[in-house]
């Protein structure tokens, strides 16, 4: 259950963020979760309750956009899709597929409120 | 159309970004951040291999499923190297000091991280435990991580190397089942070889699997407890260590 300090750290760089621009409350979080990235979007959901709990995202609303993982093909060359990191390469079949998107885990952007 | 706003399909895009709304109550603004949920981690990680490149230091980051033989495997270590090589540890584990007691007992010293209820170490935790351990200069650091093939594999550490432990007890599948780790690790420590007569266990079978997920991955086989292949281990060990700390 990593997502929840995922989460948790996500909520530390926000109260960073609020002491430096000026803001009291997060109301929204965008997530872009890419299919490679290692966390459960269902657990990310599911920890975001306990994790805001308390502080200055309480109550905020959570908005996952999920990325699909492509990679370029040692074999064939082709960058192709996949849906998990250690598949063989749909186009040719056979290739080992190098990561190249699809593999993180960022805050696009925060609705916020308050002021200074 | 856009249950959100209403907007029509044929809406004008912008390359590369999701489809974004204006805030809808006043009051309210949108920040654009587009960062990295491990960026904070990442940023610490990044401190601590500045610090340990300072100090000529080495440091391994252990990773592997409990019960593997981390610990075991650590001891023998620290009896090859430690008249000449200096090495200290840093034990990650949710309770107790059990581990960190066995390490100074063989004669390195040891920190141990208990993270409650975490399930993995990260790089706060480490740029503490580097302060408390204070290893010389040009030694190897040793970090072991909480038993768990899964959530370590996402933080950065600060360490030159991730290195997994898989014992041959444990299933020749565990790469594939686990391909974040095997994933992230530049060296598959394959131990407990010496059991390989008693277990089902197709040692080609798993460096296969392991290959499959990151090609790149060198493997060692070794019995911690019998000794068999440490030397290789040992080697490998000595061959990374960075030359004299920089200025």
């Amino acid at each position: 259950m990593h997502e929840l300090s995922l989460l948790e750290g996500m909520i530390q760089g926000l109260e960073e963020e609020a002491r430096e621009r000026g803001f009291s409350r997060v109301a929204q979080i965008r997530l872009e979760v890419g299919r490679l990235a290692g966390a459960e979007v269902e657990a990310l959901r599911f920890a975001f309750g306990p994790a805001t709990q308390d502080t200055l995202a309480d109550g905020a609303t959570l908005e996952i956009i999920e990325i699909p993982g492509v990679g370029i093909c040692r074999t064939c060359g082709r960058e192709v899709e996949i849906e998990a990191r250690f598949d063989p390469c749909p186009a040719c079949g056979e290739g080992f597929v190098d990561v190249t998107g699809g593999a993180s885990l960022r805050i696009l952007d925060i609705d916020v409120e308050g002021g200074p | 159309m856009c249950t959100t706003c209403g907007c029509g399909g044929s809406g004008a895009t912008l390359e590369g970004q999701a489809h974004v709304h204006p805030p809808a109550r006043p009051g309210r603004r949108r920040i654009s951040l587009e960062q990295s949920l491990l960026a904070k981690n990442d940023a610490l990680a990044a401190g601590n291999r500045r610090a340990f490149a300072q100090r000529g230091i080495l440091a391994l980051n252990l990773v592997s499923s409990p019960g593997s033989g981390k610990t075991t495997l650590l001891e023998q270590t620290i009896l090859r190297l430690r008249d000449r090589v200096p090495l200290a540890v840093i034990e990650g584990d949710q309770q107790t000091s059990a581990d960190a007691d066995r390490i100074r007992a063989a004669g390195a010293p040891a920190v141990q991280i208990n993270t409650g209820k975490g399930c993995h170490l990260d790089a706060h935790m480490i740029g503490h435990a580097f302060a408390a351990l204070a290893p010389p200069e040009g030694g190897v650091l040793m970090i072991e991580n909480v038993g768990n093939l899964v959530c370590p594999a996402a933080f950065d550490l600060g360490e030159a190397h991730k290195v997994v432990i898989l014992s041959v007890t444990e299933g020749e599948d565990k790469p594939l089942k686990y391909p974040d780790m095997f994933a992230a690790a530049d060296l598959m420590v394959l131990n407990k070889v010496d059991l390989l007569p008693h277990v089902r266990f197709d040692v080609e079978r798993c460096i296969g699997y392991a290959r499959r997920v990151n090609p790149d991955i060198e493997v060692l086989r070794v019995s911690a407890q019998s000794g068999e292949g440490l030397d290789g281990w040992i080697h490998w060990i000595e061959a990374r260590r960075p030359g004299p700390p920089k200025p």
